[in-house]
């Protein structure tokens, strides 16, 4: 028998018992919006963790961190050496597995101040012009540091743009934006340059609402404005922290803030990071090896550091992922079934009615597995039309999501999982007309017949 | 050689342990172009033998040649193809699918015998003329009086060309004025040379075919009662059946 025909006589049937076969499919369609919308918040989970991990690096950068020294080298703890420039000129000389070493000196308690402004930035860090590629930075206006700089200690700075926004004033609130390229702000009293503004950094949501709020300004709220900090919106918090940036060369950052201060009054040549890229994350493993063979030169053998690799984060973000999509694929898995069940209940119920008329078409020639072919299509023409249903839904559901979800997480249909979600209602519709299918095959044609 | 040879058949069925001939040893030859009726009252085996007949049952006993096929082991596939090649149903309760226009209906067995929609179409409302029904191809069953339904069954019975067809009762749920109508059909189609079998309680219907086969407690009964009433009204057909090719 012709499938098509077939596939035609299901969709008939389906119509021509409109309410009962929505009720039916409602099981499959909430399944199917189920499984999308859940695909979908994990997506947009996913979107968020990875948009965190960029914006503090990317995957292949290495932390040098500091540890505690090995239990057998316990006596020789008072004489390990910190990271400190010895170990970053030494793995820029002997390391060449790798491809960048940046040393950062973070200079702590800051306070930035112009005029009758102030802010507290989230990173004041004394940085070799390396931090850029490490750190993925994209200057967008002014230089970055010279080497004349560095060897001047000049009294420079480059920042972010939270910065620039709160002492010279967003563009948002202006209406243009202010590049504020030799100005002088004061660190901590001091006065500094501005010679560079970093790119504004943001996740895909706050740009797409950021665009829709150009689009359509509302109105300007009246009254003193809003107090804007942290935790409001939900920003991804990587961003903001990498929108407070305040870069200085590494010099300036000793000169002018360590060399005077710290640890008892003793100057503290000790770098607050150092972090690595390697030339090839396939050679990852050796290349960690050559810079701890040279740490250890510098360190006279003592084992006060170790590397963090990124491998670790993306792993445990592969790792929630994965759980996540477990648990709420179950879960829609489990409301697939039941409309699958709703599909069986009807599909039988629909067969009883019908025993007479399989015995007609037994009678005209009509074989087993016709009749078998028949059944099963019609209660996968329920299921699928259900999935089609459910898809549509999935986008309203997903609609309804977005407005509860945080914003940095915003849910993402993804074709696979509309794929997935239709081909597993698919495979519940065959199983749910199995039954019927074999039951309604195996009639006898005499007594159908007689059937009443 | 004849058409259907039925060699010693016989049905047996056990209801709790007893055991029930419906057939009992039952031998019968039709022929080529034969119109014929099985008479019997109700419980007598008559519709027991034209399942058999009509490959919608296997007997237990004996065997059953259709058109040079043995069909007594036959898987029920075999039998659906029988049934949808060689052999066209007629039923008392005409059995046409409500849900299918009429054209439709008559379209059934060609879809599971697998021919394409236009060669369908044309058979089908080929069919429908022959019975006089072609002007109602589009309605529906319910649409239909009984006459009507049942000559759009026999349109279907015929449509996929069988070489024999079964009628079970078929003026059984007709008024007698269109009971006569449809046996007149049953007639004219028998002149064309189909072969008939009319399944009936009713002598006076059996009356108008040329060949009665009486079954009496799953047996054919040794003599056949000649003195049925309306033997009078019997038509000559054809004279005897045309031979049949080996």
């Amino acid at each position: 028998m012709n499938l098509l025909t077939t596939i035609m006589a299901g969709l008939k049937e389906v119509w021509a018992h409109k309410f009962r076969s929505l009720l039916t499919m409602l099981g499959i369609i909430l399944g199917v919006a189920s499984l999308v919308g859940m695909a979908a918040i994990i997506k947009g989970m996913e979107n968020g963790m990875k948009e965190t991990m960029v914006a503090m690096g990317g995957a292949d950068k290495v932390l040098l961190g500091e540890t505690d020294v090995p239990a057998e080298q316990e006596h020789l703890a008072d004489q390990a050496p910190g990271r400190t420039m010895a170990d970053v000129h030494a793995l820029r000389q002997s390391a060449p597995l790798l491809r960048l070493v940046s040393p950062e000196m973070a200079v702590r308690n800051v306070t930035i101040t112009r005029g009758d402004k102030s802010i507290v930035p989230s990173e004041c860090v004394g940085v070799f012009p390396a931090v850029l590629e490490m750190n993925l930075h994209t200057l967008e206006h002014g230089r970055f540091f010279t080497d004349l700089d560095e060897e001047n200690a000049n009294a420079v700075c480059v920042i972010g743009t939270a910065i620039r926004d709160e002492l010279f004033g967003a563009p948002d609130r202006v209406g243009y934006e202010i590049v504020p390229l030799g100005e002088i702000v004061y660190l901590n009293e001091q006065p500094f340059t501005i010679v560079g503004l970093l790119q504004h950094y943001e996740g895909e949501q706050e740009k797409k609402q950021r665009e829709l709020a150009r689009k359509q300004p509302r109105a300007q709220p009246t009254g003193p404005e809003r107090q804007r900090g942290f935790g409001r919106g939900g920003s991804n918090w990587a961003f903001i922290r990498k929108n407070q940036t305040v870069y200085m060369p590494l010099n300036t950052a000793w000169l002018r803030f360590r060399a005077s201060s710290d640890r008892d009054g003793i100057p503290d040549p000790r770098l607050t990071d150092i972090d690595l890229k390697v030339e090839d994350m396939a050679q990852i493993e050796p290349a960690l090896q050559q810079a701890r063979n040279v740490l250890m030169i510098t360190h006279r053998g003592i084992e006060d550091f170790g590397f963090e690799t990124q491998e670790g984060r993306l792993d445990s973000i592969n790792q929630q992922i994965r759980n996540a999509r477990m648990s709420g694929g179950i879960i829609a898995a489990i409301s697939l079934l039941v409309g699958g069940i709703g599909i069986m209940n009807i599909m039988l119920a629909s067969i009883n009615e019908r025993i007479r008329q399989i015995g007609i078409c037994k009678a005209v020639g009509a074989t087993g597995s016709a009749i078998f072919i028949q059944v099963l299509i019609e209660s996968v023409v329920i299921a699928l039309v259900g999935a089609a249903l459910g898809v549509v839904a999935s986008f309203g559901f997903v609609q309804v999501l977005e407005l509860v979800s945080p914003t940095a997480n915003s849910p993402v249909i993804t074709p696979e999982a509309m794929s997935i979600a239709v081909a597993f209602s698919a495979a519940v519709g065959v199983c749910a007309g199995l039954f019927p299918a074999v039951k309604a095959a195996k009639l006898d044609p005499i007594q159908a017949l007689r059937y009443e | 050689m004849a058409l259907v040879e039925l060699r010693n058949v016989s049905k047996i069925y056990h209801l709790g342990g007893e055991e029930i001939r419906a057939l009992d040893d039952v031998s019968l030859d039709i022929g080529e172009g034969e119109f014929i009726s099985i008479i019997g009252p109700s419980g007598s085996g008559k519709s027991t033998l034209m399942h058999i007949l009509g490959c919608l049952d296997s007997p237990s006993r004996g065997t059953i040649k259709l058109d040079g096929v043995m069909i007594q082991d036959a898987t029920p596939r075999q039998l659906a193809t029988m049934r949808n090649r060689k052999i066209g149903f007629v039923f008392q309760f005409f059995n046409l699918l409500p849900k299918l226009n009429v054209l439709q209906n008559v379209e059934l067995p060609m879809i599971y015998s697998g021919i394409p929609g236009r060669e369908r179409r044309a058979r089908a409302l080929a069919a429908l003329e022959a019975v006089d029904m072609a002007n109602r191809a589009k309605h529906r069953p319910s649409q239909l009086s009984g006459g009507q339904q049942q000559r759009a069954a026999i349109a279907r019975a015929l449509v996929n060309n069988p070489r024999i067809v079964f009628a079970d009762e078929p003026t059984g749920n007709l008024d007698s004025h269109t009971g006569e109508a449809i046996l007149n059909l049953f007639r004219k189609l028998s002149t064309e040379g189909r072969t008939i079998v009319l399944v009936t309680h009713d002598p006076e219907i059996a009356a108008v075919t040329p060949r009665r086969i009486e079954i009496r407690d799953g047996r054919i009964a040794e003599k056949v009662d000649l003195t049925l009433a309306g033997l009078d009204r019997q038509i000559k057909i054809g004279g005897p059946p045309p031979p049949v090719q080996a």
